[in-house]
């Protein structure tokens, strides 16, 4: 018990720090680098909740896709992040008033709030303890939650084609083989046939 | 010393409340506002998982996956959108995004 608490500290301490390091660095990829090392303290904690299958999914996906886009497109684009941040202090107090206000709001809600007794016979999707996190996620994805899950797909399916469509752009002056164009070739377009009358070279 | 429910709904407060103060706090730069995007959904799948765990209900745990989902597309599409926009003015930052004049 005491090893999950120390784990659990561990964890929230490490994230909640790099969260503050992502917001606050003066190097943005310092704050992806920063938001890279949350997400992996994010998913120790999923672990210690028992849910490995979101955790790997968490490591893979953002980790593996999200940040890294992030750290291609901060070190592909040629800012000066400096000129950024310049005048960026005065919304400070107002940021901090609203954010203060939300965590009171959020504190609240968390004080008084209790679960009811009837929520625990409505469990929609039982966990079992036999068989393991992703075995039972699996068995309920396809079933009970299979239209979601398509369209879960067909939202990144229209992401993909969204960010091709966005970013493509077709550069003039590159040379390419057309084969149609090599097909509508005639002869008479690349030859010409002429008198040669000797002693002038051929032309 | 027991770990509770509790727990792990004010660690997602503090993220929550970190990812909103993020976007006052770097509000010039588009990168960085759409990582405390990121960090704010990432308090939302704290919460969802936590609530899964506790109530033994597996459904927190497939609605974060959902939530993953959207959160890769908005990511995917927000670079590609901010790369686009970078290439035809040169700059990213909030205040020269008035094209629209809206």
């Amino acid at each position: 018990m005491i090893v999950q608490a120390l784990a659990f500290y561990l964890f929230a301490g490490i994230l909640v720090v790099s969260a503050l390091m992502v917001i606050t660095a003066r190097n943005p990829v310092h704050s992806v680098l920063f938001l890279i090392l949350g997400f992996f303290n994010s998913a120790g904690l999923f672990v210690l909740l028992g849910a490995e299958f979101v955790a790997m999914i968490m490591v893979i996906v953002y980790v593996g896709a999200v940040a890294v886009l992030f750290l291609f497109v901060v070190m592909m684009l040629d800012i000066s992040f400096a000129d950024l941040r310049k005048g960026a202090m005065q919304y400070v107090p107002v940021g901090l008033l609203i954010a203060i206000v939300l965590l009171v709001e959020l504190g609240m809600v968390y004080g008084s709030w209790v679960i009811s007794p009837e929520a625990m016979e409505r469990v929609a999707a039982q966990a079992s303890a036999e068989i393991g996190n992703t075995e039972s996620i699996g068995r309920v994805i396809y079933t009970q939650f299979f239209l979601p899950f398509q369209i879960a797909g067909l939202i990144l399916f229209v992401a993909m084609i969204g960010a091709i469509v966005l970013t493509h752009r077709t550069r003039p002056g590159v040379r390419k083989q057309s084969v149609a164009e090599q097909h509508r070739r005639k002869v008479e377009d690349a030859m010409e046939i002429r008198k040669v009358t000797s002693g002038t070279g051929g032309f | 010393m027991d770990i509770t429910l509790t727990h792990y709904l004010v660690l997602a407060a503090l993220l929550f409340t970190i990812g909103v103060f993020g976007m006052f706090l770097n509000r010039k730069n588009v990168i960085v506002i759409l990582m405390s995007v990121e960090l704010m959904l990432l308090a939302v799948n704290i919460n969802f998982v936590a609530f899964s765990s506790y109530l033994n209900d597996l459904t927190g745990q497939i609605f974060t996956l959902f939530i993953l989902t959207v959160a890769a597309a908005e990511a995917a599409i927000g670079l590609a959108i901010l790369v686009v926009f970078f290439r035809n003015r040169g700059s990213i930052a909030v205040d020269d995004i008035s094209e629209m004049k809206g």
